[in-house]
């Protein structure tokens, strides 16, 4: 029924796929081709740019909005969690960077005392950035890294204080009683200024993501998302059936290695490069 | 969240029994199931079609369609090829014997699990006897040395890091380092890189040429998503590696990366990752790889 416009059925299946691709989910790339099928029709869309274009916009509309930018609306203090590898060390540091650059008073916590060179990582990037690091010695318990860092930080009159933390699997219920603990303790004990608890999650992540962004959530209560390696050919697809779900904003974007390479997240724009351009 | 493959065949099929023998269009219903659990564990879509091109083909046989038990039929039919696309037999690391030291590189993307996976070949080596040395060829991630400088005292094997800034001419010393300290093997460990990064791409390239390794495994993280195809693509073609490690499998990832990577590139996958420690490195089973994509 798209007779005169340039949509035919292959239109369809292009999308489809361009929506699998960006790892969406292929249950959700149906739903959500077969919505637009309708909304086609109901508004006489003919053409695969405007196609193209109105779905990019609805779904840009999935995403939460923050209440509050926890690193812009300070005194803040922030914990990043999520599993091995997915970019929190780096995050930190350059969230470290642009508050220095801000002028923002910032304190770096080293609660990541189990990966080897976890803590020396951590400290290259407190230079970097110009900011301080408190942690212990390798081993060490994190709640008590957690409790060091928030007592310092408010000696201080520190604005913003990041906390990284150690890798781990969602299905490892020893390693995520020990999170939650962690968590507990620095909502606990931080009465001076608001706790946000941050997923960071890889964009080359693929349908367990949701999954990991689950567990997390009932574990310790999200209150957002950041999402790294943007800068490579993934589009992230997963963060928005995450951000559907759960409810998440996502905070930032990481777009490279360098301190600089962190973003503020565009839905529009997010979702135009998910959309794709078509052929 | 869904049904086993099994469960979700085998209600597809209770609901068509009524009418008798199974007909292509049921098949053809069967196969979007398979086509869902394939997409739902990360499979390439491109290569979920044409793998389930071939197994519809297969599944139209008189055998399947006049049998009383046609689900499992198709369950058997898709596991067996799932899991002969998987490689049939199992991987090993393959060492030259007429070379001293033997050479394995390790590459991919950032985070996948190069340093881990560096350090659980070493311990693997080693426990068979052999001599390893770690090349901390990484020069870019803060603190990349350190962090296989640690792995590596904790297993007992040595660690070169010479200057720490040029990463090409850290393999070249490391080589000769081997032979100075009678290391039979080593292993580089490289700074993880986006396939599309030219300068690092190129740098890989100039790593292999300064250590002519005998092996490159390319360390992939089983939680990947669609975009595999082209990362993996992408460095077959500029490093041309031997095989895979995947890594972070002790997760309820479903793997199906594993299969678009045998698809795209036919490179063997030859050790799992199974955790953090050093001793959590295992071969490959196809046969289990399959049943863990399906989600049996
Ligand atoms: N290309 C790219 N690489 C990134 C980005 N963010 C982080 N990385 C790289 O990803 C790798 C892992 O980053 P880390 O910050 O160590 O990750 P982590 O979550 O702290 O890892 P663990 O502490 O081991 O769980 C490093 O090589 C980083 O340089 C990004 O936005 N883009
Ligand atoms: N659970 C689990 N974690 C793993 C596994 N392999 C590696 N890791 C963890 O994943 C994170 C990243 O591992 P690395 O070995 O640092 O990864 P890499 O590829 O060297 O990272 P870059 O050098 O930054 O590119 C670390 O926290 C590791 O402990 C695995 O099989 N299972
Ligand atoms: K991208
Ligand atoms: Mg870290
Ligand atoms: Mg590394």
């Amino acid at each position: 029924f798209y007779m005169g416009g340039e949509v035919d059925e292959d239109f369809w299946e292009d999308l489809e796929d361009t929506l699998v691709m960006g790892d969406m989910g292929g249950e959700l790339a149906m739903r959500v081709a077969d919505d637009l099928r309708e909304q086609a029709a109901r508004e006489n869309l003919t053409r695969a740019d405007q196609l193209r274009d109105a779905l990019a916009k609805r779904l840009a509309q999935e995403f939460r909005t923050a209440d509050r930018d926890p690193f812009e609306d300070v005194p803040s203090c922030v914990l990043f969690v999520g599993i091995n590898g997915a970019g929190k060390t780096t995050t930190v540091g350059k969230l470290a960077g642009r508050a220095r650059d801000e002028g923002k008073s910032c304190l770096i916590g080293g609660a990541d005392t189990f990966r080897a060179a976890a803590i020396e990582q951590l400290e290259v990037w407190g230079k970097r950035a110009g900011v301080d690091v408190i942690t212990r010695e390798r081993g060490a318990d994190p709640a008590s890294v957690c409790y060091d860092v928030v007592e310092e930080a408010e000696k201080r009159g520190s604005q913003l204080v990041l906390i990284d933390t150690a890798g781990r699997l969602h299905t490892s219920s020893d390693l995520m009683r020990e999170l939650a603990k962690v968590v507990n303790v620095t909502r606990k004990r931080c009465t001076s200024m608001p706790v946000t608890v941050v997923l960071v999650i890889d964009a080359t992540t693929g349908q367990n993501g949701l999954a990991q962004a689950k567990e997390f959530n009932d574990a310790l209560d999200l209150d957002g998302l950041i999402v790294t390696k943007l800068d490579g050919t993934a589009k992230g697809g997963i963060a928005l059936a995450i951000s559907d779900q759960l409810g998440l904003p996502i905070y930032r974007i990481g777009v490279g290695e360098s301190i600089d390479d962190l973003e503020t997240f565009d839905a529009l724009d997010f979702c135009r490069a998910l959309v794709g351009e078509g052929k | 969240m869904f049904n086993s493959l099994s469960e979700r065949l085998q209600d597809t099929f209770d609901k068509l029994r009524g009418k008798g023998k199974l007909t292509e269009a049921d098949i053809n219903v069967a196969m979007r199931e398979i086509r869902m659990a394939l997409l739902e564990a990360d499979v390439n879509f491109r290569v979920v079609k044409d793998f389930v091109a071939s197994c519809k083909e297969k599944c139209l046989t008189a055998e399947v369609l006049d049998s009383l038990t046609p689900a499992q039929n198709v369950v058997r039919i898709v596991l067996d090829q799932l899991t002969e696309l998987l490689g049939t037999t199992e991987s090993k690391l393959v060492l030259a014997q007429n070379r001293t030291p033997n050479v394995i590189m390790l590459v991919g993307l950032q985070g996948s699990g190069k340093t881990t996976a560096a350090a659980k070949l070493a311990y693997l080596l080693k426990g068979q006897g052999h001599s390893p040395l770690l090349a901390a060829c990484d020069t870019h991630r803060p603190a990349a040395a350190d962090q296989l400088a640690t792995l590596g005292s904790e297993i007992g094997v040595p660690v070169f890091r010479g200057d720490g800034k040029d990463a090409v001419k850290v393999a070249s010393a490391s080589i000769r380092e081997a032979v100075d300290h009678l290391n039979d093997i080593v292993i580089v460990d490289t700074a993880g890189r986006l396939q599309i990064d030219e300068e690092m791409m190129q740098e890989a390239v100039a790593i292999k040429q300064a250590v002519k390794p005998d092996q490159i495994l390319m360390v992939v993280d089983a939680m990947t998503g669609q975009d595999i195809v082209n990362v993996v693509q992408t460095f077959a073609e500029r490093v041309d590696f031997d095989g895979v490690i995947m890594s972070k499998l002790d997760g309820d990832a479903r793997g199906g990366g594993a299969l678009s990577v045998r698809a795209v590139t036919g490179k063997p996958i030859k050790f799992v990752s199974m955790g953090e420690k050093p001793d959590s490195l295992e071969v490959f089973h196809p046969d289990r790889m399959a049943k863990r994509i399906l989600g049996m």
